[in-house]
């Protein structure tokens, strides 16, 4: 394993901000954080980046123990932190020439304008830093952290604040960075997990919820279907969760419930016909697929 | 380390700090010994440099702290302490990267005193007729006063986002450290008593010493150790964050 985390605690006071935390990651993987705010996500990634110690467990990258030889971990790691610090008083190029030197690189003009065209900086890159705008800020911050191609890329919410059309550039950026290298990022936007990584870790309140592939994620939410229902006159709820194959009922609005339902046991016929039955008629039935949202939702709601 | 170092100085210098920390201190030191008419060494009658060297620990103590004050103050305030502590670099890199390019700015602002040197050379009569040992000492003395003072400014940066409670403190921290443990030791619960060893706490002694040209080993050691206890202390600060 190239990442090995194992049973790591965090204690600030007397408060636990991550609990027991486990976890994998290989070379070529892109691995999400999600959880609510203060779910633990920024605490993992300064103790994966020797930002702070844990208090309990062991974390190994790439063979070297964070504690003992954390120098050697932060020369393979790129870590672009939460708020993006940056010397707003530098220029582009002059701080990522610092960035370079804390590095000890050689070639350090041709990694810039490497790294400059990578992000997408080249219209922005004789500008000072407090004078880009955020999105551009954040382009320097990813410049800042693969600038020295590290075997390990650490991003703490790398998305948030940006419009759309930065939004897609960053993404495919991350994706094409993903190769022969392990990506951890947190965010907050769930689409942005499902469509960039390979593997999800669900965090609530410091402690792993779920830690599973996207595909093993979409596979469990395939028993299990969510069926939108809109009737012409109010029903009587327990009669419908009486059906079999029915799991839940829930009521949206007026007429309109949320059925959730096992797709083994289908029982859409068995809803029409009881509709049908009771003189009540149907105006929409519509199967909605569990997206990550609602796995996060009802997972980190209980 | 040397990355550090060298950021540090060009912020200095793409900034305003840098160059006003040179006029102040010229202009501070130069209105002493050549305008003001109570200490100015024209009136003084004797070629020597005495009123560089007793002014200019007074203009440190509030110059040095101004220097030292955003080190790590500002590098809190905008967060980039975690980018600087994720970086291959050990914390002593960091703080001895930054105590080394304080030291700098502050000998560049000591450097043009020189002329004030070939002046009173100039106006001994006879020419040359100088204490060189004595002034030579005297520098020396300065830039170890400058090396004790950067590392209490560097840790009084350390202990807070606020530059300005950073200056206040390294300032008083300084004045007390030179010039307070002097002053009680003359007070009658230590004189007679203990007032060699309170006054040796305090940095005034040793440079009075080395100014007179005499480069004892003890008053070295007095001020390597301020340097290293400081230094030390600052690193305790750093390492708050792993608590």
């Amino acid at each position: 394993m190239s990442i090995r985390v194992r049973n790591i605690t965090k204690i600030y006071g007397t408060q636990k901000a991550i609990d027991n935390v486990s976890f994998d990651a290989e070379v070529g993987e892109v691995i999400g954080l999600i959880g609510p705010n203060g779910a633990g996500k920024t605490t993992t990634m300064k103790i994966l980046t020797g930002y702070m110690p844990q208090s309990e467990g062991q974390v190994e990258i790439f063979g070297h123990d964070i504690k003992t030889d954390d120098l050697e971990i932060k020369k393979l790691t790129g870590y672009l932190p939460e708020h993006n610090p940056l010397y707003g008083s530098m220029y582009v190029k002059e701080y990522l020439h610092f960035v370079c030197r804390i590095h000890r690189l050689k070639n350090i003009s041709e990694r810039i304008s490497n790294v400059i065209e990578q992000v997408g900086l080249e219209r922005e890159q004789h500008k000072k830093i407090s004078a880009l705008s955020k999105g551009y800020k954040q382009r320097v911050g990813i410049a800042q952290a693969i600038i020295h191609d590290p075997k390990v890329l650490i991003l703490d919410e790398p998305i948030s604040g940006l419009d759309p059309n930065q939004l897609i550039e960053i993404r495919a950026l991350i994706k094409s960075l993903s190769k022969d290298r392990i990506i951890i990022f947190s965010s907050h936007i769930l689409q942005e997990i499902e469509s960039i990584c390979d593997k999800v870790i669900i965090l609530d309140k410091g402690k792993i919820i779920r830690d599973d592939s996207i595909a093993e994620l979409n596979a469990s939410t395939q028993d299990i279907l969510n069926l939108r229902l809109s009737f012409l006159q109010e029903i009587n709820q327990d009669e419908l969760t009486k059906i079999e194959g029915v799991l839940k009922v829930e009521k949206i609005q007026n007429a309109q419930y949320l059925i959730r339902y096992e797709i083994s046991n289908d029982p859409r016929e068995k809803i029409f016909d009881w509709a049908v039955h009771n003189g009540n008629k149907i105006l929409e039935m519509t199967p909605i697929q569990e997206s990550l949202e609602s796995i996060f939702k009802s997972v980190t709601q209980g | 380390m040397w990355s550090i170092y060298t950021k540090e100085i060009q912020t200095f210098f793409s900034g305003l700090t840098g160059y006003i920390v040179l006029i102040v201190f010229l202009v501070m030191t130069g209105m002493f010994m050549w305008v003001i008419s109570n200490t100015s060494v024209l009136n003084y009658n004797y070629a020597s440099l005495g009123q560089l060297f007793s002014i200019a620990p007074l203009v440190f103590i509030f110059l040095i702290p101004a220097v030292t004050m955003q080190s790590f103050a500002e590098e809190k305030q905008q967060r980039t302490m975690e980018f600087l502590t994720t970086k291959p670099l050990r914390d002593t890199d960091i703080i001895l990267g930054k105590f080394a390019a304080c030291l700098t700015l502050v000998f560049v602002a000591i450097l043009p005193t020189l002329i004030y040197y070939y002046s009173i050379v100039q106006l001994g009569s006879p020419i040359g007729n100088i204490d060189s040992g004595a002034v030579l000492g005297s520098y020396i003395g300065l830039m170890f006063l400058a090396g004790g003072f950067t590392a209490i400014g560097l840790l009084m940066s350390s202990l807070t986002s606020n530059q300005i409670i950073a200056f206040i403190l390294a300032a008083f921290a300084c004045f007390t450290i030179y010039w307070v443990f002097d002053f009680i030791s003359t007070q009658d619960i230590f004189y007679g008593k203990s007032d060699d060893l309170v006054k040796y706490i305090g940095m005034e002694y040793h440079y009075d010493n080395i100014s007179k040209g005499r480069i004892d080993s003890k008053d070295i050691i007095y001020f390597l150790s301020i340097i290293v206890l400081f230094i030390w202390l600052t690193k305790i600060s750093l390492d708050k964050r792993k608590w």
